[in-house]
């Protein structure tokens, strides 16, 4: 195999093993816009952080950060719903972004930022991302019954002694660092996509949350790899081509289980 | 309204408080939600929080609860590992699959032998490995009670335990309380908006509309005239016969944990 598909292969894998488990609370906890929010102003971060000379990823974060403390604080004031509060922060940290990149045209590919450039990926990058996947699962796996408590209600979390407002910290932190090592692989538009599809892909087979959390890892797994191929096989971009795979999968899956639900209807009419 | 709450036979328990409210209160949205609330729930003890719509009932359950900040005065309450929770609803997202052994055990780790046993206390033995959002509102606020007694609280906090659930069930639901605090000996605190059957099954009854309003045992409070005043002259008359369905009148008064309900009374409406 190719050094440069390797790698590809291997940075998409790790994204797809983060974004499993994190997906699903961006499911479970309808924070898809959310997650839109963070992947837009990742871009405004990467621009900020080249015009000071700093690495792109701590852009991103540092970035990541300000939206999510902004948005809590907003959230919680109640003005406004935290759908439009949302649609204001992500639209305007893109639009933001578009503006600074294009003040730096010369530097910056926003080709690649936006649709993401898998198969340019370096093995530092890969590095990073391996780096990522043991960070991100483990603070899952140590926060995991807290954060699912929160998830159900945070009210009777709090009250049983879970520390919800650190736990909601946490997972926003992770969002944030997933769409930050995710970029470079599936680009800011999509980052959202490959956390939200794969989970809500996973739903109607898992009987547990874990069983999801695992199942969309599984799936993103395959959604990366089929992607890489469809985009050796048809020229085509390999981020776009992977989320392609991921939605195909979730179709296929939907159909499958409301075509079974139909069928085991009409055996029970039929017996 | 009279601020200084008109409390009636006081008869001070000698044991320490389970959780005690000192003066609170309670400021949402630039206005005053609920104000000089003092109460205390002493181990053992059935105290019912009852008032109208908008009284404030839910956030005194909070503030003790350490859910919401207080804005003036002073609560000491246990660990929170020795609470238990019942919550006013939850609306479970059926896009969590979730099974009922795994919403009972959310925020503590138990062998199952322990999730079944709290499932079996609370009547809800069988629906174990059931997915969650299948369940009925009744059976829903005991796998939710099973929650709660999981943790083997010294203190129950129920909120309005009955939303969703049938006049039947209620009776039902109130009489599985009673016995819980028999067999465990732990102190419930808990809501209603509703005199009918709550007046029967506690020890002690607080009447809050934005304050404390008064206080006692059920048969004193509903002679009250700031209890009449804010019920109505028909919720005295509940309050004072308050056992249609049970065969014991007397029940209620009894200052000690009384004992369990005779079988006939219960299957009288059960």
């Amino acid at each position: 195999m190719d050094d440069f598909l390797l790698r590809a292969l291997l940075a998409g894998a790790g994204v797809a093993l983060m974004a499993g488990p994190l997906g699903c609370f961006v499911v479970w906890r309808r924070m898809a816009y959310f997650g839109d929010t963070m992947a837009h102003g990742a871009l405004l971060g990467v621009a900020l952080a080249l015009a000071v000379g700093a690495p792109p990823l701590v852009g991103v974060l540092v970035l990541a950060l300000v939206l999510s403390v902004g948005l809590s604080v907003l959230a919680r004031r109640r003005w406004l719903s935290l759908d439009t509060v949302l649609g204001v922060f992500a639209h305007g940290a893109l639009a933001l972004g578009l503006t600074a990149v294009a003040v730096m045209a010369t530097r910056i590919d926003l080709l690649g930022l936006l649709l993401g450039d898998v198969l340019a990926v370096s093995w530092r990058d890969v590095a990073l991302i391996g780096g990522g996947v043991v960070g991100v699962l483990t603070v899952l796996a140590v926060a995991w019954r807290g954060l699912l408590a929160t998830t159900l209600d945070p009210d009777l979390a709090q009250a049983e002694g879970v520390p919800t407002r650190l736990l909601d910290m946490v997972l926003m932190g992770l969002i944030a660092g997933v769409v930050a090592l995710a970029m470079k692989v599936v680009g800011v538009l999509l980052v959202t996509a490959l956390m939200v599809i794969p989970a809500a892909a996973a739903r109607p087979w898992a009987r547990s949350p874990e069983s999801m959390a695992v199942l969309a890892s599984v799936l993103g797994l395959v959604a990366v790899a089929g992607g890489l191929g469809v985009s050796m096989a048809a020229d085509t971009p390999a981020g776009p081509s992977m989320v392609v795979v991921a939605l195909g999968l979730f179709v296929g899956g939907s159909l499958g289980v409301a075509g079974m639900d139909q069928l085991r209807q009409w055996i029970n009419k039929t017996s | 309204m009279n601020s200084e709450p008109a409390s009636v036979s006081p008869t001070p328990n000698p044991a320490r408080p389970l959780v005690a409210l000192h003066g609170v209160g309670v400021q949402g949205g630039g206005r005053w939600l609920v104000r000089e609330i003092s109460l205390a729930v002493h181990p053992g003890e059935i105290v019912t929080l009852i008032g109208p719509n908008g009284a404030g009932k839910t956030t005194v359950v909070k503030a003790l609860l350490g859910l919401v900040p207080v804005s003036e005065g002073r609560i000491d309450r246990p660990q929170a590992s020795r609470i238990g929770y019942v919550p006013q609803r939850l609306t479970l997202d059926p896009v969590i699959p979730l099974s009922v052994a795994r919403l009972v055990s959310a925020t503590r780790r138990a062998p199952r032998a322990r999730i079944q046993a709290a499932l079996d206390e609370a009547g809800v033995g069988a629906l174990i490995d059931a997915p969650v959002r299948i369940l009925s509102g009744g059976e829903f606020q005991r796998v939710l009670l099973a929650r709660a007694l999981l943790r083997d609280p010294a203190l129950l906090v129920l909120d309005e335990p009955m939303q969703g659930v049938d006049f039947a069930g209620e009776t039902a639901l109130y009489d599985l309380l009673a016995r819980v605090r028999t067999t465990r000996g732990c102190a419930i605190f808990m809501v209603s908006h509703d005199l009918h059957v709550v007046m029967a099954a506690t020890d002690r009854v607080i009447c809050l509309n934005g304050r404390i309003c008064c206080s006692g045992s059920p048969r004193a409070v509903a002679e009250l005239p700031t209890f009449q005043a804010l019920f109505g002259a028909r919720a005295a008359s509940l309050a004072l016969y308050p056992h249609s369905h049970h065969k014991e009148p007397s029940a209620c008064d009894l200052p000690s944990p009384p004992a369990d309900l005779p079988e006939g009374a219960r299957s009288h409406h059960g």
